[in-house]
Order: structure tokens, then sequence, then C-alpha cells
């Protein structure tokens, strides 16, 4: 089968700083890959070459066969490919619902507004925000425009979500929720590659894992293999608290 | 030939002119700089600062020179209460309030200043004489108009380095957030800021005022002007202001030789907005 | 939401415009027609300015220019080259639209007060460039000969064609608006003016968006100028294209509610009449700026959303309505 998604030698400078060297990784469709790696290992840079917000200096990104590269973001939305912020980026004026429809009305399908409403009624109802739909999206609480972000990414159907750190501020037991929900997305047929730092989560859920760090692929391989990697610890061995979730999870 | 000897006589004009255009635009681009603020009621604070020159040699046949300083430090106030009174509240909110705000302050002064001032001509009927070298005159009020401006630069850029207050203020520009933790009063810095920046725009008026005529609404085209000097300086940068400055005067003088003047202001926007499309941190990028 | 109520929102928009046409008519007085001819203008202006500021989020400080330019273009059709009014307001629609289109491709690409500060340049170039373009009359500008409104049955009946043509042009900018704001396209404009790199990722096609927004608000303005300087007479840059009366669009829109359709109609309704019972006042006519000043002042400081938006945040059930 070939990769739904697949990176090429991707590189991307900022000035002197180089973010991402040489990454190089294939994402068969149906298939949960974690992305995990220390803070300002380039994860979220990684992301943002994918989806076009700052497109590579050297590589190509293929998509379901398409050379993506260069294509700004919201062609790349419409191919099927959507994505979650760390940092929440809610719609604060508009409702909730209008929030999802934009993802359903720009996403994939194309759909027109009552298609779209009907989509986000159900991708509301899916993740729990139905009884919250006709509130302001400013005024929900964290947790609830996580549920968002993951909703109006949900809504536009999408053959790949990008998830970036959904679990990161939730408590155990929305962990949890969370964690069953990506599972449930993956049944569905919709392939995530998910960046996140709570290890056991992201451990469990992986098919497959990739560790960046100083932008480049260190390790990968089965969650098994790359929590026993040498140079994951090593490269976690600053970050005490990451190293000891990472043996915990084995 | 003939264009030359245009050039002789408007060329040195243009650049006196230039420093006291910069000197404007260093109190538009400073507020800018530091609190993100278009401030639109510079024009009539510039206006302001012209009367202000009026009233204290016609009336009190105070020396203008001398009667920079009082309205430096009424400039000042002002600009806090403006501050106080329209900003405050606002510089968080979105461009669109501070720049209503600033606006409507812009609305009451040019409303009182046609109450009481009408819109007729006044006229500061003030000669310090001329100088002649070679075949360039120079207009006494425009030199000294040019000097006591590069002396404001200077002393701004002593201050805002050297001082404390200075010091304060470039660190809230560059980060508010920061600036406060570590124990920076940021309300009152701000407040400072705006009282220089309206304190820059009086004086330039006053200086401005020694030499044309006036009236309450003649500060609108040296707002405009600061917007293209801002601009093509970087806005936030307020030496880059004074170069700015410079080189719209030479514009101005060069321009005339050429062409039409009318076509000035065509070229000068013209530019301006070409500037914002291609470097919009200006021509020296912005200094933060 | 089901169909007609989607519509609702139109009725009180479409009521206000014609208790206007109608107010000169009832009351009998061709003063009270030079009123309602300035507050319709003005809704239109403001509801045009809308579909950028309030949907779309971009503050532009110079939109007058798209009124100018069409007046001119339109009212150089009329007088050079004989056109009669219909064709010379819709090419003065055009040109505004053109215009918008090609600054669109260039300036949107500005965000906040770069965007806005270019659009005072914009304004202030243009003005400047036909102070001196020949074809157009330079710093005279251009007149129109009085025998022109005999195609129209002689001055009082084109004076009152005019002013069913401004109330026409003002439903069309109302339901403009109205279809936009109800439309996917107005989602998107909405989307970006909350987060337009969200917007983007989300599939958002901002560019594009954007420069058809521009597009929109300023066919309106583009018309609304042809017809004004066409029962005006004459045309010149200062009248054409006055930087304040830009401003004032902001506070019309600003003081109704930007982002809803009934906001601007309010807005310019009430800032309309506010300055023409000021300006007329014994007690106020020499400070009327200044009180005008303050009462933005107030405004801006203490209900930044406007009245609709206050209304629409504190009573709930008139979300509907009030859209």
């Amino acid at each position: 089968m070939t990769a739904l998604l697949s990176i090429q030698g991707v590189s991307r400078r900022f000035g002197g700083l180089q973010a991402l060297t040489d990454v190089t990784f294939d994402l068969p469709p149906n298939q949960i890959l974690g992305l995990i790696g220390p803070n300002g290992a380039g994860k979220t840079t990684l992301f943002n070459a994918i989806n076009g917000v700052f497109p590579p200096n050297e590589g190509r990104v293929m998509f379901r066969g398409k050379d993506i590269t260069g294509l700004p973001p919201y062609e790349v939305a419409r191919l099927g490919m959507a994505r979650t912020h760390q940092i929440v980026q809610p719609l604060n004026e508009l409702t909730v619902r209008d929030n999802v429809m934009v993802g359903a009305c720009f996403g994939r399908h194309n759909h027109g507004l009552a298609e779209a409403r009907r989509v986000a009624d159900e991708v509301m109802a899916r993740v729990g925000l139905a009884p919250r739909a006709d509130l302001l999206a400013g005024s929900l609480n964290v947790a609830q425009k996580k549920r968002l972000e993951l909703a109006r990414a949900l809504a536009a159907q999408p053959h790949l979500l990008l998830l970036d750190e959904v679990l990161a501020g939730l408590n155990p037991t929305e962990i949890a929720e969370m964690v069953q929900t990506v599972r449930k997305i993956r049944d569905q047929g919709i392939t995530i590659l998910m960046i996140e730092h709570v290890m056991h989560a992201v451990m469990n859920l992986s098919d497959f894992i990739i560790v960046l760090d100083f932008g480049q692929v260190i390790a990968r391989g089965t969650p098994k293999e790359v929590a026993e990697s040498p140079k994951v610890i090593e490269a976690y061995f600053g970050d005490p608290k990451l190293a000891e979730q990472l043996k915990l999870s084995d | 030939m003939q264009q030359l000897s245009l050039l002789l006589t408007s060329l040195p004009d243009g650049i006196l002119l230039g420093f006291v255009y910069g000197l404007a635009a260093m109190g538009l681009t400073l507020i800018w700089g530091v609190m993100n603020v278009i401030n639109l009621s510079h024009g009539p604070i510039i206006a302001l600062g012209m009367f202000g020159t009026f009233f204290l040699f016609i009336r009190l046949g105070l020396n203008p020179y001398f009667g920079l300083f009082v309205i430096a430090l009424l400039g000042l106030l002002l600009g806090i209460l403006i501050y106080a009174a329209a900003v405050h509240r606002v510089i968080n909110a979105p461009h669109l309030s501070s720049l209503l705000a600033t606006f409507s302050v812009n609305m009451i002064i040019i409303g009182l200043g046609t109450a009481i001032f009408t819109t007729s001509p006044y006229n500061v009927d003030f000669n310090m004489g001329s100088f002649q070298i070679g075949s360039v005159t120079l207009l006494g009020t425009r030199l000294i108009a040019a000097l006591v401006a590069i002396l404001y630069t200077g002393a701004l850029y002593l201050f805002l380095y050297k001082t404390r207050p200075g010091k304060y203020i470039r660190a809230v520009a560059n980060n508010r957030a920061a600036a406060e933790l570590m124990g920076i009063p940021s309300t009152r810095i701000l407040a400072l800021s705006f009282g220089l920046g309206t304190m820059l725009a009086a004086v330039s008026g006053a200086l401005i005022a020694t030499f044309f005529p006036f009236n309450i609404l003649s500060g609108g085209s040296y707002e405009l002007k600061s917007f293209v000097i801002g601009v093509l300086g970087g806005l936030g940068n307020p030496i880059g202001a004074l170069l700015g400055g410079l080189i719209l005067g030479i514009l101005e003088g060069i321009i005339p030789a050429f062409m039409e003047t009318s076509w000035v202001p065509a070229i000068e926007f013209a530019l301006f907005v070409a500037i914002l499309l291609v470097r919009p941190t200006g021509l020296f990028g912005a200094k933060r | 939401m089901s169909n007609w109520r989607r519509h609702t929102s139109l009725i009180l928009p479409v009521v206000v415009v014609a208790a206007l046409v109608l107010w000169p008519a009832v009351t009998g007085k061709a003063a009270n027609r030079e009123s309602a001819f300035t507050i319709l203008k003005a809704v239109a202006l403001a509801s045009s300015l809308n579909i950028l500021l309030g949907y779309t989020g971009y503050v532009s400080f110079g939109h007058i220019v798209f009124y100018g330019f069409g007046g001119y273009v339109g009212f150089y059709l009329l007088s050079a080259q004989s056109w009669s009014l219909w064709p010379a307001m819709a090419a003065g629609g055009l040109a505004a639209g053109l215009l918008a289109f090609l600054l669109g491709k260039a300036i949107l690409r500005l965000r906040g007060a770069y965007f806005a500060l270019a659009t005072i340049g914009i304004n202030e170039a243009l003005k400047a460039f036909i102070n001196n373009f020949e074809l157009f009359g330079g710093p005279t500008g251009m007149t129109l000969n009085f025998r022109v409104y005999q195609a129209y049955g002689g001055a009082a009946k084109a004076l009152e064609m005019s002013f069913i043509l401004v109330a026409a042009l003002t439903l069309v900018a109302i339901v403009v608006s109205h279809v936009v704001r109800t439309s996917k396209f107005g989602l998107g404009l909405q989307a970006i003016r909350e987060n337009e790199d969200a917007a983007e990722i989300m599939g958002v096609a901002a560019p594009n968006a954007k420069t058809w927004a521009y597009v929109l608000s300023a066919i309106v303005p583009g018309m609304v100028g042809a017809l004004f300087f066409f029962k005006n007479g004459n045309i010149e840059p200062h009248d054409a294209f006055p930087l304040h009366a830009s401003i004032e669009l902001l506070v019309m829109v600003m003081l109704g509610g930007q982002g809803t359709v009934l906001g601007p109609i309010l807005g310019a309704f009430a800032y309309q009449g506010m300055r023409g019972y000021l300006v007329t006042s014994d007690f106020f006519k020499d400070i009327q700026l200044s009180v005008s000043g303050v009462l933005l002042l107030l405004i801006v400081l203490f209900i930044p959303a406007g009245a609709i938006g206050l209304l629409r945040r504190r009573i709930t059930p008139l979300r509907g309505v009030l859209a």
C-alpha cells in the first residue's frame, strides 16, 4: 500500500536557525503516527512545513500521491488535511456551531451551508460540544476549546488529521476520554499524525513513532523500540520527568 | 540652466524643512513604536503648537525660541492628558478602537479650535534675516528650525538610551508584558511616551509657525506627511524619522525643478504606498 | 435556520429605507428630501464599508476613494462623453470595483494598522493625481452643462429621479450586505476577521475572499459617487476624496455595530441625524465637531461593540432579528 503522506528530505531554516534538517518518513493510511521529541525539537515546525504555513526550503511533501510542497494552507486543507493547534485558535466572536461549520464548508467536501450545518451538528455531538453549539467560542474553557479545535478539524472530513498536543492541559479523566476519541477517529478511517508530550497516551495510541531532536529524526520505530532506544533516552535526559514517563510507558 | 537655479533655491529649503517634518514624524512614530497606536490627533496638536507660538509671541511678546520651552511643556502635559482620557482604555483593543479614539480627540480639538480661532489664516511675522552661501540663500527662521529639530532629536536619543525612564520606554516598546514583570510601571511609561510624542508634534508646529501662515486645519497636511515619513523611516523608529523627514524634504526640493509643484503629494503618497508594500519596516528597518 | 427566519433580519432595514423615501413626500418639504438623500447615501456607503470592516475585519481608512473614483469616472462619461446616467453609474461602479480588485491584490496582504495606513495613502495619492489630471479637469474639476438635465425632464425631475435612485442603491447595498452575511462566503470572511491564519488552515482561501469582499464593498460607493455628482452638477478633487468622510463612515459603522446588517444603517442614521441637529442648533453649531468628538470617544471607550452589538449581547432572543 502506498503512503498517504510522504515526507522526503524536508528542511526548513528561519534566518540562521536550522529548524528542520532532512526529515524523511512515510505515513501509511489508517495508522496513528506519534511525533515526539523535546521542546523546540521542530515538531510544530514540521506540521507547518507539511500543511503549507511555512513551506520547506528543501525537500518534498507528497499527500495522496500529489506533490503539495509550497501549496498555501487553504489548498492543502481542501485536499483533505486538517489540523488542530497546540495553542487553541477559536474564532472567538462566532458561535461554536459557526466555528465547526467553517471547517465543514471549506474542508475536503466544500459543503454548502445547509449540509455544513448537518455535519457540524453531528461532529459536535460526537465530541460532546452539542450543548454549547450556540455559545460564542470565546466563552468556552480551555478543555472545551481543545474539543472545538478537534471538532473543526473533523468537520472538514479529512483524509489526514494533524493533532498538535490535543492532550496538553487536560486532566487525567479528560485525557482518557480524548484518547478514546482519537482512537475512534482512526477507526472511522482517518489517518492521524500526532504531536504529543503525554507519553503513556502517545505510546498507547501510536502504531509507529518518530522522534525529533534539534530538527532531525533521531529514532523511529514501534513504541516499544523507541522507548528502548538509547538515543531517545539521551535526548530526553535533560528532562527527567519525560524520561521517567518514557520508562513508565514501557 | 533654469532648472539648476531653481534647484539651488528649492533644495536647501527642502532640506531645512525636512528636519522639521522629521521632528513632527518622530512624535508620531514614537507613539506607534511604544504602544502600536496611530495617533490621529497628531495634526491638530501640530496646529496647537502653531497657535502656541502665535500667542506667546504676538500676545505675550515672548521670543518664539524661548516660547518653545513653554510649548514643549504644555505639549507633554496635553499628551499625558489625552493618553489618560482617550487612549488608555483602548490600548489593548483592536486597532480600530485606538484609531477612532484618537480621531475623536482630533475632532474635539478641531471643533474647539474652529470655534475659537475660526479657520482664517494666522501669521507670525517673525524675521531672523537670511544667510547667503554662494548663490544659496537660507532663511534664518528655517535654519534655526532645522537646528532646533536636530537638537531635539539628539536630546530624544540621549533620553531614550541614557536615562532610566528612556530605557523603560524602550523596554515597554520591546515587550510590554515582560517589562511589567520586571516591575516597570507600564501605565506611567505609556503616558509619558504619549506625552513625548505630542510634545514633539507641538514643537514642530511651533517651529513651522515661524515661517508659514497657518490655521487650525493646517496640521492635517503635516500629519499626512508624518505618516509618509514614519513609514519611510520605519514606524516605531524615532531616529529613522529624522532621516525620513530629510528624504521627504529633499524630494520636495527636487521635484519642483522638474514638474509642477502640485505633483509633489501624488509622488509622496505613491511612494508611501509602495514602501508599505515592499518594505513595511521602512527603508532602514525598525530598531526596536 | 429555516429560510424565512434567515431573512427576518432584512425586514427592519427595508422598513427604515422605505420610511426615509416616504418622509419627504409625506411632509412635502424639499429640504427633507435633501436630508433624506444625505442619510440614504450614508447608509449605502456605511453598509458597503461594513462588508470589509465588519465582516472581514480590515479597517479601511480611505474607503471614500471608491466613491470619488466612481464619481469621477461617471462624471467624465456624463459630461465629456455625453453618456446617459444609467450607463455612467454602472461605469462608475465598475471602475470602483476594478480599482478595488487591483488594489486588493496589492494591499490586502498588509494587516492591521498597516492596511489602514495604506488606504489613507491611496486616497491621498489618487486625490493628488486627479488634481493634476487634465482630462478630469485638474484642480478645478468638471462642471455639468445644465442642458444635460433636460434629457430627464428638467433639473427638478432629475433631482427627484436621483433621490429614487439613491434609495434603490441603498437597498442594493443592504441586500448585498445581508446576502454576504448569510452566505458561505460571508462565513469565510468572518473566519478571516476572527483569525486569518486559522481560517486559512481550515481551508478559507483568504487572499481571494478578501479581494472579493473589497470589490463588493467598492461597487455601490462607486455608483453612489457617480449619482451624487450628477445631482451635484460639478466635481472637484476635494469634494470627491474627503479623508474625513472616510473616517465618518467608520464612525457610523462603529456607532451602530460592525459586522451586523442593521448596525451601519442605524449608525449612519444616528450620526447624520446628530450632525444635522448639532449644525442647526444655536447652542452647539460652533462646537458641533467637538460635541461629535466627545460622543464618539464615549462610544469607543464604553460601548465598542456599537449599539446593536450591545443589544445583541444583552438580549439573546434579539440575535435573530438584529443580525
